[in-house]
């Protein structure tokens, strides 16, 4: 894989030019159907962005991105403030819709599918600022993640008898995510209100979350902020595990030094755009890359 | 607690909470029971009076407290912010008076429409369903709203319930034939009781008239028993329908379902990256609790005899809300307590405590306020206490609204404090059972994680 | 090409901006209808324009009594449920001093029956012979007292109740000033009483009779006067918003709190003045809405106060200007759409264009900025 789209970096993007209906594929109608996508047709690049472009009423937060990711892989996406690394993040997940471009995952084109669409599909994402429901207990934020819950039909939550079905499939969850809390080492918090937990026990926990969905792919964005170093190293750590485990992930992250050890991949997004990519060491030496970070922002 | 886990097994452990809050439920309502009863000995009460004091007390108790749950599962779960009780109450109850009122084929008398002649029970059912559907009608647009938007939205909508009905072109019309319509300002006769409509479905009416005459007598309370005991039993009735409301929001809140109600109260976003579809749990919730206030509606207003649209005003929706601030928003036994205590202590409590004052103490009261302050120069305070107790009935809704204003003070989390209902079928402790569903080991399974590591 | 772009932009019209295309259309549609009706004499020139005047009035009303609210909403960041009761407790504070002052202080009737405003029948607005012309003193103290009373209740509440928890969100400001509403509201029916009474003098209002093209609309002194009352505080305040410190302060609250926290704005300082202002005009307004309705009672306010906030709405949240403009929308809608629909549903009519914007486009219809 080499650099993908630097060939219309320099093109100046005319901004009145009537942007391209992006046709909507109707999504799988079953999960079964998706799942069975995603095991039987292996894809090498399970995420693909093209041309991706949003707009936020004349001004181009992201312009023309394209890029992809190698299942398997930790691939960083960097760049200065304001280079629309969370816009395209969300995009990908479904928070926008993107004004033009396409994403694909696992070769089906996700473009404008709703985000809890995207999620089931197995593209979960995580937020900036962690997003814990603050006033359920940790054990209630990891309950509330997995696919396919029984009772969350009303009914079936409901009615006698056909309860008891509901019950026994969350006897099976609840010990999946002992499993997990034990994983990240936080199931001392299960009763704890997550609101309680500190910023790197959130990170923790967001990840927990997120993995119990069964995820393919995982987008993290800045899962790293605000974590004191002992939590980082703990947190980088079940990351490389999970992608030996064959997970694949793209993280957004502000520090390059993190992102320059720890990926295989970068990403180098400035003014809306795709700088650059390639391997760490490759960036590193990057004219472009040094020049966007001095030219846009003193550090 | 530990004691009691080592024996009990994964239902016991459940039935041990549900007994703990239905313990607490069941002592607050006898203890507001027995206060009533202690206040009606003070006035030298009869027994009818007695009885009927409390069978009114249980009508507002279950009342306050079903709209509560219903409101809970709204604002407490799922963090949908409706001011527009009143109008979902109204439509129900309206609904059932059109379905269920005699039938009338010629041109009524003016202010005496008639309805389908449809039994009581399908009125019901209709009223409820009508209300559902208007929530869903509501839901549709309205979901994707900041939540104080979405207030405005349904006091809005709830007010333009009301001028409906009170639309004189609507008052009354033919429709297949039946002279029906919502009345217009005078509002619709109920030519229903609900009572003796139940008693009738059971065949019971005739020994029930006969029995309430008999015993009527028996322990001394007048001629005419039978509204005394209509109304004991249209309480009983309601504190069942209560029961029906609890157990029925308790299964809700605790299950997959309700866990996602209240994932998108704390993060709607965040729940949609876990591959929730939030619209249609917000749709859902919004339809059940709208259908459960219609019902409420009709319970409330099923046994008045008749219904006038300016009952319908967004005052009661405050009630509601102020029951269930007080009970402690997302807790289905805080609702059912804030719901007696507000009916009990804030709406009926005021009036009957200055009725026990003006049958304990002769006093004259004045006309005004400032016949009340003028003796203040001299001194003198009884006129302004007279003249307070006098008007209690205006002066409660001010208590109610300083009891609002400091619990969003000083406990914005209701007076039973934080409470972790937790949303799940099972309880979610630890257990050690590495294999299969079935239940867990018994040797210590059971062990008691507490939060020892922060 | 050109019918295809025309085309284009119609589309482009209807999909971005719905519901201006829709208020268009329906604006359009309804101005052909009213024509016609006109030209065939379904409604008379003259009647319309009774509908016309009494929709200024009603506007104009909504217009100065949302700027307060339009205010608190955007800088504080609530919604006030309070603020229809908060002029309700004006508007008696000043219609007592007129009572006062119109009955020679003692002298016409009981001093206490004066100060409540004739509780229970005691004395009449009528008998006092009330009105800008038969009692201009007790009326200009009336407005003032109105004005004072408010701004005093509002500066009092905030500072016991919203203060303290200012920094809550504006979910638990709201339901608080539910807890202000009903409180302010019930304590005013405690001291004043449940009475809908009669403050003018009816016979003491000077009119004319406008000749129109088949006959009359008559215009009273009290029209006259909250019609200028209510351009000159309109006014007044686009000279403070546009000329002074204060106003530029406000509006750059208005825009963004946490900005004119670090610009070093006295926040506080804006937050009183907010009060002051808002509260000001509202009682101002509701006095003048008296005098004209001629009537007061304990929740007058109260059951205006959602015309109020669909003005507010209208005009989009936190923009006086707006304000002003949702007002006179809304005035007109209320008293028009008599024209077209039972007048029982006008208020819903109302409502229902509220929701809609609230539905469609809720930063309002006048303009995209929200502030000022």
């Amino acid at each position: 894989m080499s650099t993908v789209s630097d060939t219309e970096v320099d093109d100046v993007v005319d901004t009145n030019a009537p942007a391209e209906d992006v046709e909507i594929e109707e999504p799988e109608a079953q999960d079964s159907d998706v799942e069975r996508a995603a095991k039987h047709t292996p894809s090498a690049i399970p995420l693909r962005v093209e041309g991706l472009r949003k707009e936020f009423g004349g001004i181009v937060a992201v312009d023309e991105a394209s890029f992809e990711i190698t299942e398997g892989t930790l691939t960083g996406l960097i760049g200065p403030n304001g280079a629309g690394k969370s816009t395209t993040f969300n995009c990908i997940t479904g928070v926008h819709e993107p004004t033009a471009g396409q994403v694909q995952f696992n070769g089906e084109d996700i473009t404008g599918l709703s985000p809890d669409r995207i999620a089931n599909r197995g593209l979960v994402r995580t937020f900036q600022i962690a997003r814990e429901l603050e006033e359920m207990t940790v054990m209630e934020n990891m309950m509330l993640a997995p696919k396919g819950q029984r009772g969350e039909s009303l009914w079936r939550s409901v009615l006698p008898f056909v309860r008891r079905s509901v019950s026994e499939q969350e006897e099976e969850i609840l010990e999946r995510c002992w499993e997990m809390l034990e994983f990240f080492e936080i199931d001392h918090l299960a009763d704890e209100y997550a609101g309680n937990l500190s910023g790197g026990q959130r990170k923790l926990l967001e990840l927990a979350r997120a993995l119990l969905t069964e995820p393919t792919v995982l987008l993290l964005d800045e899962p790293f902020a605000g974590v004191n170093p002992s939590l980082e190293e703990r947190l980088l750590g079940h990351i490389h595990d999970l992608r030996d485990d064959g997970y694949t992930f793209l993280i957004v992250e502000h520090d390059m030094d993190l992102i320059m050890q720890n990926c295989e991949r970068v990403i180098v997004m400035h003014q809306g755009r795709v700088l650059t990519e390639g391997p760490p060491a490759e960036i590193k030496r990057n004219e472009d890359v040094i020049e966007a970070y001095l030219g846009g922002e003193v550090e | 607690m530990s004691g009691a886990e080592q024996s009990a097994d994964d239902r016991g452990t459940l039935a041990a909470v549900w007994e703990q809050d239905a313990v607490k439920l069941t002592a607050l309502v006898s203890g507001l029971f027995a206060a009533y009863v202690v206040g009606g000995l003070l006035l030298s009460y009869g027994l009818r009076q007695q009885l009927n004091e409390l069978a009114q007390l249980s009508f507002f108790i279950a009342v306050f407290a079903m709209l509560a749950l219903a409101l809970n599962l709204h604002w407490g779960y799922t963090g949908l912010f409706n001011i527009g009780v009143i109008g979902f109450m109204g439509i129900g109850i309206y609904t059932t008076a059109i379905l269920s009122k005699g039938a009338t084929l010629t041109e009524p008398a003016a202010g005496t429409t008639g309805g389908f002649g449809l039994p009581l029970w399908i009125g019901i059912i209709g009223g409820v369903v009508a209300a559902g559907l208007f929530g869903g009608l509501v839901a549709l647009p309205a979901l994707r709203l900041r939540a104080d938007y979405f207030a405005i939205v349904t006091v809005g909508l709830s007010e333009v319930v009301r001028f409906t009905l009170l639309e004189q072109s609507l008052q009354q019309g033919q429709v297949l034939g039946y002279w029906v319509g919502l009345g217009g300002g005078s509002g619709l006769l109920l030519d229903f009781d609900p009572v003796d409509r139940l008693l009738g479905a059971f065949g019971l009416l005739e020994s029930y008239t006969r029995f309430s005459e008999r015993t009527g007598e028996a322990i001394g309370i007048g001629s005419n028993p039978k509204p005394v005991f209509d109304g004991i039993l249209y309480g009983l009735v309601l504190l069942v329908f209560l029961v029906g409301f609890y157990v029925l929001l308790t299964r809700v809140g605790s299950s997959p379902y309700g866990r996602v109600l209240k994932a998108i109260r704390e993060d709607e976003d965040a729940t949609k990256a876990l591959g929730k579809d939030t619209d249609r749990f917000k749709i859902k919730a919004f339809v059940i609790g709208c259908a459960l206030m219609g019902l409420g509606g009709i319970l409330l207003y099923a046994s008045q005899g008749a219904i006038t649209p300016n009952a319908f005003r967004p005052r009661i929706t405050f009630f509601v809300w102020i029951a269930l601030i007080i009970g402690g928003a997302g807790s289905n036994t805080g609702s059912v307590m804030g719901g007696a205590i507000f009916a009990a202590v804030l709406y009926q409590g005021p009036i009957f405590f200055s009725n026990v004052i003006e049958g304990s103490f002769e006093i004259d009261a004045v006309n005004t306020f400032a016949q009340a302050v003028g003796p203040l120069a001299a001194a003198d305070p009884v006129p302004l206490l007279a003249y307070t107790v006098d008007n209690i009935g205006q002066l409660r809704f001010v208590i109610m609204g300083l009891v609002l204003i400091y619990l969003m003070h000083n406990r914005p989390e209701g007076i039973l404090g934080h409470r972790k209902e937790t949303a799940s079928t099972i309880p979610l402790g630890r257990r050690r059972a590495k294999t299969g569903g079935s239940p867990p080991a018994t040797d210590g399974g059971e062990e008691n994680r507490g939060v020892d590591g922060e | 090409m050109g019918v295809s772009d025309s085309y284009e932009r119609g589309r482009e019209f209807l999909i971005e901006d719905p519901i201006r295309a829709a208020l268009v259309i329906v604006f359009v549609v309804l101005a052909l209808d009213l024509v016609r009706q006109l030209a065939v004499g379904q409604t008379q020139f003259s009647e319309f324009g009774v509908l016309l005047k009494d929709g200024l009035m009603r506007g104009l009303f909504f217009g100065l009594a949302g700027i307060g609210l339009s205010m608190t909403y955007s800088i504080l960041n609530f919604a006030n449920f309070a603020h229809g009761d908060l002029i309700t407790g004006g508007a008696f504070g000043g219609v007592a001093a007129t009572y006062v002052i119109a009955g020679g202080f003692g002298t016409e009737a009981a001093l206490g029956s004066l100060l409540l405003v004739g509780a229970g029948g005691s004395v009449f607005g009528a008998a006092l012979g009330i009105g800008v012309a038969t009692s201009p003193l007790a009326v200009l103290a009336g407005v003032v007292v109105a004005a004072v009373a408010s701004i005093a209740l509002a500066l009092i509440i905030d500072r016991f109740v919203y203060k303290p928890i200012r920094d809550r969100s504006g979910i638990t400001l709201l339901i608080t000033s539910i807890g202000v509403a009903f409180a302010l509201r019930y304590l005013i029916v405690f001291v004043f009483g449940p009475g809908r009474r009669g403050v003018t003098d009816p016979s003491g209002i000077p009119s004319v009779a406008v000749p129109v093209i088949d006959g009359t609309v008559n215009v009273d002194l009290h029209e006259v006067s909250l019609l200028v009352v209510a351009v000159v505080l309109m006014l007044g305040l686009h000279f403070l918003l546009q000329r002074t410190r204060l106003g530029k302060a406000m509006r750059a609250m208005a825009d963004n709190e946490d900005l004119a926290r670090i610009t070093g704005i006295p926040t506080e300082r804006v937050v009183r003045f907010t009060w002051i202002i808002g509260a000001g005009l509202a009682g101002v307004a509701g006095y003048m809405f008296v005098l004209w309705n001629e009537t007061l009672h304990w929740f007058q306010f109260w059951s205006l106060l959602l015309p109020v906030f669909a003005a507010v709405i209208l005009g989009g949240i936190g923009s006086v200007y707006g304000a002003i403009a949702g007002g006179l929308v809304i005035g007109f809608v209320m008293s028009l759409s008599v024209v077209w629909i039972p007048g029982g549903l006008s208020r819903a009519a109302a409502f229902l264009i509220m929701i809609a914007v609230l539905l469609v486009r809720p930063e309002g219809i006048f303009a995209g900025r929200s502030t000022a």
